[in-house]
């Protein structure tokens, strides 16, 4: 008990759950806003490893940091249009396209690093995102060391949530993205148009999601490594659920998240020889589901996700 | 303005004329990422057609490789039909495989056709269980199967890592991760000498065909048809819905995990945490490639094997890196995806005279 208790008082574990959160709260963040609108993204998985991929070798070859979260923003893009074009103008399966998605960016992001690196074993590596030193916040006790010794990345994904949450609630067009996830009839019969809106907001949302892999390589490790994302880009679909698609709860959900999955990193340390670490391994998956069966009852899906909505029908 | 008009009932000369052109349209697409890995695009793909037909090796190596995609894509082709929405197929294998070796290095002993039969079963039933999990939450409390099973396939390939790691571990293995070699008697028989091609694939095509009367000639199949079309219509129309999903679920799960047996008892003869590089997934592509029909999985799982094993040897004389093959598949499915269109849907150009005619 006292053991665990250390584990959870020190300043240190807080960074690193704070650390793991980040590239989940760009996921769910992105998810959440597609679901928002109607649509599900389960493309995300793929995303996060294009993200990685693309914002890594733009560094590689020469970009800036800055630009290469740019063109990682980009290459989500590119790929959360192909799903809004094929789920809400042409209506197709948004299980299906979205798993196309998901194999279509790991494969292409898989194919073009082998591609330019034919016969490289070790990953090349590149100046990744250093942790800012503010002054004066980061040298605060405790608070200093957990909140303010991360990399910009975290501060753009922890402003995403609150710029999300201002979007969504306070804005018009956040009201017409909650309408059209809603009831997109009565966005149409307002003269706006569910399509634009539907595919935009699919667009941006994956930018956002693939930010998250763009963690991966450029705050968190310095490299590209094949089958890095595991399974991050799910549990974000599964913590949208959680979070009841709303912006705040997202973000208690990727934190508890991070929280829990430094804590058994540490506690692996203690009682590893007892337990097999696959058990470890295995609880963010099992968490996860846990998760959804209590709130299953109340979740309060988007009333139109997974509907495709079709101009002039009824 | 382009507009669908909704098509009546499709035939299935259709609906094979539309898979086929979707292949064909991914087989072109994938000469954009060819060019650009600076190969020939006609040489490239003669290598990749030599080196899934071009001997019997090659032939047998392609059919091999089919039969685990005929059972997964069966697995998605059946659940997606109730549009019960499973995408955990490669977990399910891997329970599948899990159970067999289980069963298959000593837990009984007897002779073949005791054993043999027991390895299947084990494996199948191991593989419904698994999916059995999802379908009861989805219907009992509600909760989204495509997020439960895809996470499952982590769950349970942690825990196939863990047993072979501890408990499953061969002692005679040099501290590899892997199972005890299946018992002689309980491997499935090789279909050709010095072939590497088993029985597997006859349980495949077996499974194809019981699918395909299941589906078509049973009350139970006609149910299924309902269900996936209006769950709510169904549910009035007097159908157990729910009992219906179950048993989706179960025979889904079921295929799933025959592949997983027809991989370790038939091809490897004991298991590792790599007996699959992703035929759960795949399987999702062969079903749509084959519009949900069970004899059509068939050859969907033909098309996808060989472009796999095309691309290997393709990629071996080349030196081209063999995502080639995922990404040609991942661009099937999209383009699949989209000729679906021309199935469902008449597409009208709007404001065309052949359009005012027709529209109401």
């Amino acid at each position: 008990m006292i053991e665990i208790l250390d584990i959870l008082l020190t300043a240190n574990f807080w960074a690193a759950a704070l650390r793991i959160a980040t590239p989940l709260i760009f996921g769910v963040i992105g998810a959440l806003v597609c679901e928002r609108a109607g649509v599900l993204n389960l493309g995300i998985e793929g995303i996060f490893t294009a993200g990685a991929m693309a914002g890594w070798m733009a560094v590689w070859l020469g970009a800036g940091l800055w630009g290469g979260v740019l063109v990682a923003a980009l290459a989500g893009a590119f790929f959360g249009l192909i799903h809004a074009i094929l789920t809400v103008p042409l209506g197709l399966s948004q299980h299906v396209s979205g798993i196309g998605v998901t194999l279509f960016a790991t494969s292409l992001s898989y194919f073009i690093y082998r591609t330019a690196l034919p016969d490289v074993s070790s990953p090349p590596r590149i100046e990744a995102f250093q942790p800012l030193d503010i002054p004066v916040l980061s040298d605060l006790p405790f608070i200093g060391p957990a909140l303010f010794q991360q990399t910009p990345l975290t501060f753009l994904a922890l402003f995403l949530v609150v710029a999300t949450a201002y979007m969504l609630y306070r804005t018009p067009l956040g009201l017409a993205i909650q309408a059209v996830g809603d009831n997109p009839a009565a966005v149409e019969s307002q003269g706006l148009s569910v399509y634009a809106l539907r595919i935009g907001t699919v667009v941006a949302g994956s930018a956002i999601m693939a930010l998250g892999g763009a963690f991966l390589t450029m705050s968190a490790f310095d490299a590209f490594f094949f089958g890095m994302v595991n399974g991050r880009g799910w549990i974000c679909i599964a913590l949208t659920v959680f979070a009841s698609w709303r912006p705040g709860k997202a973000l208690i959900g990727a934190l508890l998240f991070g929280a829990f999955d430094a804590f058994q990193v540490r506690l692996q340390t203690e009682v590893g020889t007892f337990i097999p670490g696959q058990v470890f391994l295995m609880m963010p998956y099992l968490l996860s589901i846990a998760a959804l069966i209590v709130v299953a009852r109340r979740a309060d899906y988007p009333r139109a996700l997974l509907v495709p909505y079709f101009r002039g029908q009824r | 303005m382009i507009r669908f008009e909704p098509r009546g009932p499709v035939p299935v000369s259709r609906i094979l004329a539309v898979s086929v052109a979707a292949a064909v349209a991914a087989l072109i697409l994938a000469a954009i990422p060819m060019a650009f890995a600076g190969l020939s695009v006609f040489e490239a793909y003669g290598l990749m057609i030599k080196g899934a037909f071009g001997s019997f090796f090659s032939f047998t190596e392609m059919l091999t490789r089919a039969a685990p995609l005929i059972l997964t894509g069966l697995a998605a082709a059946v659940a997606f039909r109730a549009k019960l929405w499973n995408i955990g197929a490669e977990g399910q294998l891997y329970a599948g495989a899990l159970a067999s070796v289980a069963v298959g290095t000593g837990a009984i002993s007897g002779p073949s056709y005791i054993l043999i039969p027991a390895v299947v079963l084990a494996g199948a039933l191991a593989g419904g269980l698994v999916m059995l999990g999802p379908t009861l939450l989805k219907t009992r409390l509600g909760v989204d199967e495509v997020v439960t099973t895809l996470l499952l396939n982590f769950v349970i390939l942690l825990f196939v890592q863990m047993m072979l790691e501890g408990p499953m571990q061969d002692p005679m293995g040099m501290g590899w991760p892997q199972s005890e070699p299946i018992l002689d008697e309980a491997a499935l028989p090789k279909l050709a000498d010095r072939m590497r091609i088993h029985w597997g694939l006859i349980i495949a095509l077996v499974a194809s065909l019981g699918t395909y009367f299941l589906l078509k000639r049973t009350v139970w199949g006609f149910e299924v048809r309902a269900v996936g079309e209006n769950a709510a219509a169904a549910r009035h129309a007097g159908i157990p819905v729910t009992a219906t999903l179950v048993r989706v679920g179960l025979l889904s799960g079921a295929l799933a995990g025959l592949a997983g047996v027809g991989e370790v008892a038939g091809l490897k003869g004991y298991l590792t945490a790599d007996i699959s590089p992703g035929f759960g997934y795949f399987g999702i592509v062969v079903a749509m490639l084959a519009g949900l029909s069970p004899i059509g999985v068939v050859i969907a799982a033909l098309f996808i094997a060989s472009i796999f094993v095309g691309a290997d040897s393709m990629s071996r004389a080349t030196g081209v890196s063999n995502y080639l093959a995922n990404l040609i598949v991942a661009m099937a499915l999209l383009c699949v995806l989209v000729s679906g269109l021309f199935l469902r849907f008449r597409i009208r150009f709007v404001g065309s005279p052949a359009a005012k005619e027709t529209s109401r």
